[in-house]
């Protein structure tokens, strides 16, 4: 019967053209040969977009660790200090006491610095120390009270004027004098330890990596459980009409809000009409669950719907209730898409700055947050502040952040990675 | 070929039959299916026997697959499907409000056309339907419901080396004696087969047919299938159906050699299907 068919069709095709089609002359071979032609060409194309991204990428990369390397390092000067005969009163007692701290404070021990670097390097010498000098010392002489009977030469931190002039891009007059005198480069931790300053010799992002780090669980652990609930249940549960359609388009739109939208309805709705504390990890953390808790709904009822419905089937056949098909098989079969989604949802949410602005985060938050109650400022904001400063000493610092920020980033991305492969189940 | 599978000795004391003798298992009386405007069956009237394996056969679209979808109420899924006329099991209406719909899928079992057993273990797919349903007190229970049903389904001395690897690693035929171990794990009184062995080679077909004797007398058997020569094979009443409507029922022997309908006659001859 198929034979028949087949002929007949053939048939017809040779009396509509008129003749048989001949595999042999020549013309079907330029038509496999214009055929190639475009596979190539389709070939090509697409292997020069790839090329294309990724070496926008690469330039991205290597100009990010090309400027930012340097933030994470500082140079240091070496500083004879003559303790004798300087002016600082000081008490070696005081300093092993609990108010040592406030001692050093009081000392005045910037004064110190300063006569001593006019003495050893002349008039401009005032300006290679700052703020992170300072608070050097003063950590040394609580370590070892015995400093303070001797001279003593100490690496000390230079002043980000001067750290920017010894990398080469800073005041002339500044580079000539760095020129004549020995220094180093070193690693600086107070960069991961500290928070935002007005000296750039002494910003840290510990702060702002703290203050993400609240931010991103109040997100994940609002967003993440009512997303996959909500996507379980408008999936599994519910009718099918005029309702759920309503929903669904809605949520599909609230996936496509712009951010700066969901960060004013935080400000109206969290702050001034709930009255959660201002800059919070807490509202912040709220607004970006409502960002990401449609992205969170789209990926896990697409998941969802992945599942073969014999699965469904399977279970239903043995006696298992709707409740039992739907977390004993469907939900950890769906698991890795959920997870994908969410983590792709985190983090957009973790490179958000508009929203975060809104509702106040942009305060300048010169200690890291306790709780997610307590102000706190997040990443993108911080390289944002940064961003807009003065100081030349803030470039590189700004450029630094961004590398913290898209670690923080490449983390979590490959802990998508890992989860999905780890949950992933064949059937 | 076949007598690769030794049925076990059937227990049949184990259980206690609440079918008065004699009696069908399932009745179906002028069963009506729709999906929205369109009739998929129109009016089916077929009784169930415990010792019997009932075959229903005809050709595609014909309605067989979504009756068999009403005996364990299947079709509840299908938010279109609307399912009138009576169904019983052991005289009670199944889709009365007082039949729970869990209960009812534990007592009817259903084996599916494409084999599906669950991404996990073989002695999870097993286990899964005698542990939500309870009926195993302990470990040491479970595992012995788990070795029956799989001695049982034929598949024991494949797969007792291998219980923790996964169902979906086996075989097609395997997988589908999988299938139907799982089923008869939570021990049911009906076993309803849509094509099971649509997908299967003739080997693994034979398997699955020689466990279907193996299977009968202890459980009421409904299969759906394509081939004739199956339900010739396996069957010992036959249900033919065409065009949503059940046009022959009755012993096997005489519906394959003397059918009553004419249109049976052309469908069983090869006229069409």
């Amino acid at each position: 019967m198929s034979s028949g068919a087949h002929s007949n069709s053939r048939g017809m095709e040779s009396t509509s053209l008129g003749r048989p089609t001949r595999w042999t002359d020549g013309s079907m071979e330029r038509l496999v040969a214009k055929r190639y032609a475009a596979e190539r060409r389709f070939k090509f194309f697409g292997l020069a977009a790839v090329t294309l991204s990724v070496s926008f990428l690469t330039f991205l990369l290597i100009t990010m660790v090309w400027k930012g390397a340097g933030g994470f390092t500082r140079t240091d000067i070496q500083l004879n200090i003559d303790f004798p005969r300087s002016d600082l009163m000081l008490d070696p007692a005081a300093l092993t006491g609990p108010e040592s701290a406030e001692a050093i404070g009081a000392a005045g021990l910037d004064t110190v610095i300063e006569q001593a670097a006019v003495a050893q390097f002349g008039a401009g010498g005032g300006e290679l120390f700052g703020g992170a000098s300072t608070r050097m010392l003063g950590e040394r002489l609580i370590e070892d009270p015995e400093l303070l009977q001797r001279r003593v030469a100490l690496w000390l931190p230079a002043s980000s004027k001067a750290d920017v002039a010894a990398k080469g891009d800073g005041d002339p007059i500044l580079e000539n004098m760095l020129a004549k005198i020995e220094h180093r480069r070193r690693f600086n931790p107070t960069f991961l330890t500290s928070s935002d300053a007005t000296d750039s010799s002494v910003v840290g992002i510990w702060g702002a990596l703290k203050g993400t780090f609240l931010t991103i669980l109040v997100t994940m652990a609002l967003a993440f459980p009512i997303g996959v609930l909500s996507a379980l249940y408008l999936e599994e549960f519910a009718p099918r009409n005029r309702w759920t359609d309503l929903i669904e388009v809605s949520i599909n739109n609230l996936a496509a809000v712009p951010s700066i939208i969901f960060g004013l309805l935080g400000l109206a709705v969290f702050l001034n009409f709930m009255d959660l504390p201002r800059s919070a990890p807490l509202v912040g953390g709220l607004t970006l669950a409502l960002m990401t808790m449609p992205v969170i709904v789209i990926a896990g009822r697409n998941a969802i719907k992945s599942v073969p419905p014999s699965i469904r089937d399977a279970a239903l056949g043995v006696g298992a209730s709707k409740m039992q098909v739907v977390f004993h098989h469907v939900l950890p079969l769906a698991l890795p898409g959920i997870l994908t989604g969410t983590i792709i949802g985190m983090a957009r949410a973790l490179g958000e700055t508009a929203p975060l602005l809104m509702i106040g985060m942009r305060a300048f938050i010169a200690t890291p947050p306790g709780s997610i109650a307590e102000p706190a400022t997040v990443l993108p904001v911080q390289i944002f502040l940064w961003s807009d400063e003065v100081d030349r000493g803030f470039v590189e610092k700004t450029s630094a952040a961004i590398i913290v920020l898209l670690i923080f980033m490449l983390l979590m991305n490959g802990l998508a990675i890992y989860l999905r492969n780890r949950f992933e189940q064949r059937w | 070929m076949i007598d690769t599978i030794v049925p076990t000795p059937l227990d049949v004391a184990e259980t206690v039959d609440s079918t008065p003798a004699g009696e069908p298992k399932m009745t179906a009386r002028d069963v009506r299916v729709s999906y929205g405007d369109k009739e998929a069956l129109k009016g089916v009237d077929i009784d169930i026997h415990n010792d019997k394996v009932t075959a229903f056969i005809g050709p595609s679209g014909c309605g067989k697959s979504t009756f068999l979808r009403c005996l364990n109420r299947m079709n509840d899924t299908i938010p279109a499907a609307r399912v009138t006329g009576t169904i019983e099991l052991d005289g009670e209406n199944i889709n009365s409000p007082r039949m729970d719909v869990v209960h009812l899928r534990a007592r009817v079992g259903m084996v599916f056309q494409k084999p599906n057993p669950f991404p996990k273990s073989i002695y999870e797919n097993v286990a899964y339907g005698p542990r939500i349903h309870g009926l195993a007190q302990g470990k040491a229970e479970l595992d012995e419901i788990v070795e029956k049903s799989l001695r049982r389904a034929g598949l024991w001395d494949e797969a007792k080396d291998r219980l923790e690897d996964s169902g979906t690693a086996l075989s097609g035929g395997q997988q589908q004696r999988l299938c139907i171990a799982r089923a008869i794990a939570v021990d049911p009184e009906v076993i309803l087969m849509d094509e099971p062995c649509s997908a299967l080679d003739p080997i693994a077909t034979a398997k699955i047919e020689e466990l279907i004797h193996a299977l009968r007398g202890r459980y009421a058997i409904a299969i759906v299938t394509h081939n004739m020569q199956q339900a010739a094979r396996v069957s010992q009443c036959t249900a033919f159906f065409h065009l949503g409507e059940m046009v022959e029922y009755g012993k096997t022997s005489e519906i394959f050699t003397n059918p009553r309908e004419q249109r049976t006659q052309d469908y069983i001859t090869g006229r069409y299907g």
